[in-house]
């Protein structure tokens, strides 16, 4: 099995927009945006694929703050990851191009996945291996 | 379409078997290692609980103490995760799928401990 | 200009038994604008992976959908295993690429049916499903599941297929294949089915690419793009080349997944002569620690796993992009100035599982 090479970088959440620009002029495709919710911040991953090859740029979007610029107007397909990351986190946005304002996800609950994940923790594992009456 | 081929189709269909089973008078016979229903054979465990450790839908609870298996078949997702983990063979899965269950229930057996004592689960917990 | 209407199509029941939701603006007869929207079954999967463990959530993944429910899990597997660096026993990846081929079988299948249904064609639908049963019921003899398969863990596969079941699953799907030629030889050349489709719902290829269509959408607008050329599992062992056509209307995504059809026939002929005798399965132990996005192609598309670990035996993030999440943003364009009475066949022709998006 090939395991792919996957490189990450860093952009500063005011520039995405633009990072995104180039990618759309590079002639990368739009793979998909994901979040996950930290305690004071957004973790969010856009991959981009040219080729088969993946190239993923990481941008910590604070809770608090300037609201993170769309990239919907390079890539017009990430209205849905945009309305995703609005309905489902919370994070606040701006520029979008279509934007559903929290009707994407028709849900009853008002941003599910907000907050952070909760891991358990490497201590609370020893119920994990009780080795009974062997 | 010529109508040859047209009456040679229509005829077909007149003569041939039908094409479905009949199916409450004729079932079809459970096909080998198919993932019917889990099977529990209470004359073997040991109450140890490492199928209810393994079971992703916690459908199997076991009272190691009160030496009590319950199994809530509505619950189970049929993944065999607990036949896989039992040691003493205690469950297994049918190939036949069971009956509609009619009402929500847990199926529960409970044994009493074996009279010598053999030093098995109740006292490590 | 006439008056425009705003037409509710779905969530129940539009043209197919799953919950999207398109908000349909009329001018007349011609739709104008299509708004989607979804979230009627969300049911939030991905944070269940703070409750159950690692192992534990390859099942959760296969439920993820009800007709790829296989490539779910060997997606969750992959991108797991490709963060503790666990190597998969040869014969373990023939058995997944096996079974991943063949649900792609009965996925496109079931897909063609419901495209007949949606047209009107109830014969090709029934004579379609009843050739999809006897895919199953190989499934079913082989895993032990009809649809859910749950034969893939992580670090291997968890059955084998003895060797009399697999010269009998050979002789089996040589049969099955031909009987398919009745069906998509009607799907292909019959001028009713061709009245529908072609030039319905056009998508050109920059804007198949600008809107991030994957899968037999990006195929049949003339994109050679597959994941399977990635090279997960053993692909690359196999001879195989992205099925492409290039009008990018119904009918030639209608022509992309018939035409995969045959070739999953070939690749699963080609795994079983390359499979040698030997484990499945490897032994797995520790937590992941890492991050990973697997790609794998689904029958409807490129999907993503992004699993993040650190180092408990609970997923610090999970995510699933599915191939129908993606392909949305082209649905919305295709389904600009057409006829009312096209929205059925152009829903259908991007092979929604709404389900799936609704992870
Ligand atoms: S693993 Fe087997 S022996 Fe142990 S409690 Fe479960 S059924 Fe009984
Ligand atoms: S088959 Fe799976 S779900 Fe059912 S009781 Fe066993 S472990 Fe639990």
């Amino acid at each position: 099995m090939m395991i792919e090479n996957q490189p990450l970088e860093t952009v500063e959440p005011a520039k995405i927009a633009e990072y995104a620009a180039a990618k759309r002029a590079g002639g990368w495709r739009l793979v998909q945006i994901s979040c996950t919710s930290l305690a004071d911040a957004f973790e969010l991953t856009y991959s981009f694929d040219k080729d088969y090859a993946l190239q993923n740029a990481r941008v910590i979007q604070p809770r608090e703050g300037a609201p993170l610029p769309s990239i919907t107007a390079s890539y017009l397909a990430g209205f849905t990851y945009e309305n995703e990351l609005q309905d489902l986190f919370g994070v606040r946005l701006s520029g979008l191009a279509l934007d559903f304002k929290g009707q994407f996800y028709r849900l009853r609950a008002k941003t599910p996945m907000s907050e952070p994940h909760v891991t358990t923790k490497p201590a609370a594992k020893p119920a994990a291996n009780p080795t009974p009456g062997n | 379409m010529g109508l040859g081929k047209l009456s040679f189709t229509a005829l077909k269909g007149v003569f041939s078997k039908p094409a479905t089973r009949r199916y409450p008078f004729e079932a079809r016979p459970p096909i080998a290692k198919s993932r019917g229903r889990i099977h529990f054979d209470d004359g073997k465990c040991t109450y140890c609980s490492l199928c209810e450790l393994k079971c992703p839908p916690d459908a199997i609870k076991v009272d190691r103490q009160g030496r009590v298996f319950a199994i809530d078949h509505l619950l189970c997702i049929l993944c065999g995760a607990c036949v896989e983990a039992c040691q003493k063979g205690s469950l297994s899965m049918d190939a036949k799928h069971g009956e509609p269950w009619t009402e929500k229930q847990k199926l529960s057996w409970h044994t009493e401990a074996p009279p010598k004592p053999s030093g098995d689960a109740a006292p490590k917990a | 200009m006439g008056a425009r209407t705003i037409i509710p199509f779905g969530p129940q029941h539009p043209v197919l038994p799953e919950p999207i939701h398109l908000d349909l603006v009329l001018e007349d007869e011609k739709v104008v604008e299509a708004i989607p929207s979804i979230g009627f079954i969300h049911r939030g999967l991905e944070r269940l992976a703070e409750k159950k463990d690692i192992h534990e959530m390859a099942y959760v993944s296969e439920r993820i959908c009800g007709i790829c429910s296989f490539t779910h899990g060997m997606g969750y597997c992959t991108a797991i295993e490709a963060v503790m660096k666990i190597d998969v026993p040869e014969r373990g990846h023939y058995l997944r690429m096996i079974w991943s081929e063949m649900s792609r079988i009965h996925s496109h299948l079931l897909w063609a049916g419901l495209l007949a249904d949606g047209f009107g064609f109830e014969n090709l639908f029934m004579q379609s499903w009843r050739l999809r049963e006897r895919i199953l019921d190989l499934i079913e003899e082989t895993t032990g599941g009809r649809v859910i398969f749950g034969s893939c863990k992580i670090g291997g596969s968890r059955r084998d297929i003895a060797d009399d079941v697999m010269a009998r699953l050979l002789k089996e799907l040589a049969s099955l294949e031909k009987d398919c030629h009745a069906i998509t030889d009607t799907f292909m050349e019959d001028s009713t089915v061709a009245k529908r489709t072609r030039g319905v719902g056009v998508i050109a290829p920059d804007d198949a690419i600008a809107l991030g269509a994957v899968g037999p959408m990006l195929r049949a607008s003339g994109v050679a793009s597959d994941s399977r050329s990635l090279g997960y599992a053993l692909y690359p062992e196999l001879s195989f080349a992205p099925i492409v056509e290039k009008d990018g209307d119904c009918w030639a995504r209608t022509a992309v997944r018939v035409r995969e059809i045959y070739q999953s026939f070939d690749l699963i002929r080609q795994c079983a002569a390359k499979m040698k005798p030997g484990p499945v399965d490897v032994k797995v132990s520790g937590n992941p620690s890492g991050e990973y996005w697997a790609r794998l192609e689904q029958p409807r598309g490129e999907v993503i796993y992004y699993v993040k670990g650190n180092g408990t035996k609970n997923l610090e993030r999970y995510r699933v992009r599915t191939p129908t999440f993606a392909n949305v943003p082209p649905l919305v364009h295709m389904l600009k100035n057409i006829d009312l009475a096209d929205v059925p066949v152009i829903v259908l022709t991007i092979d929604p599982c709404i389900s799936c998006t609704e992870r």
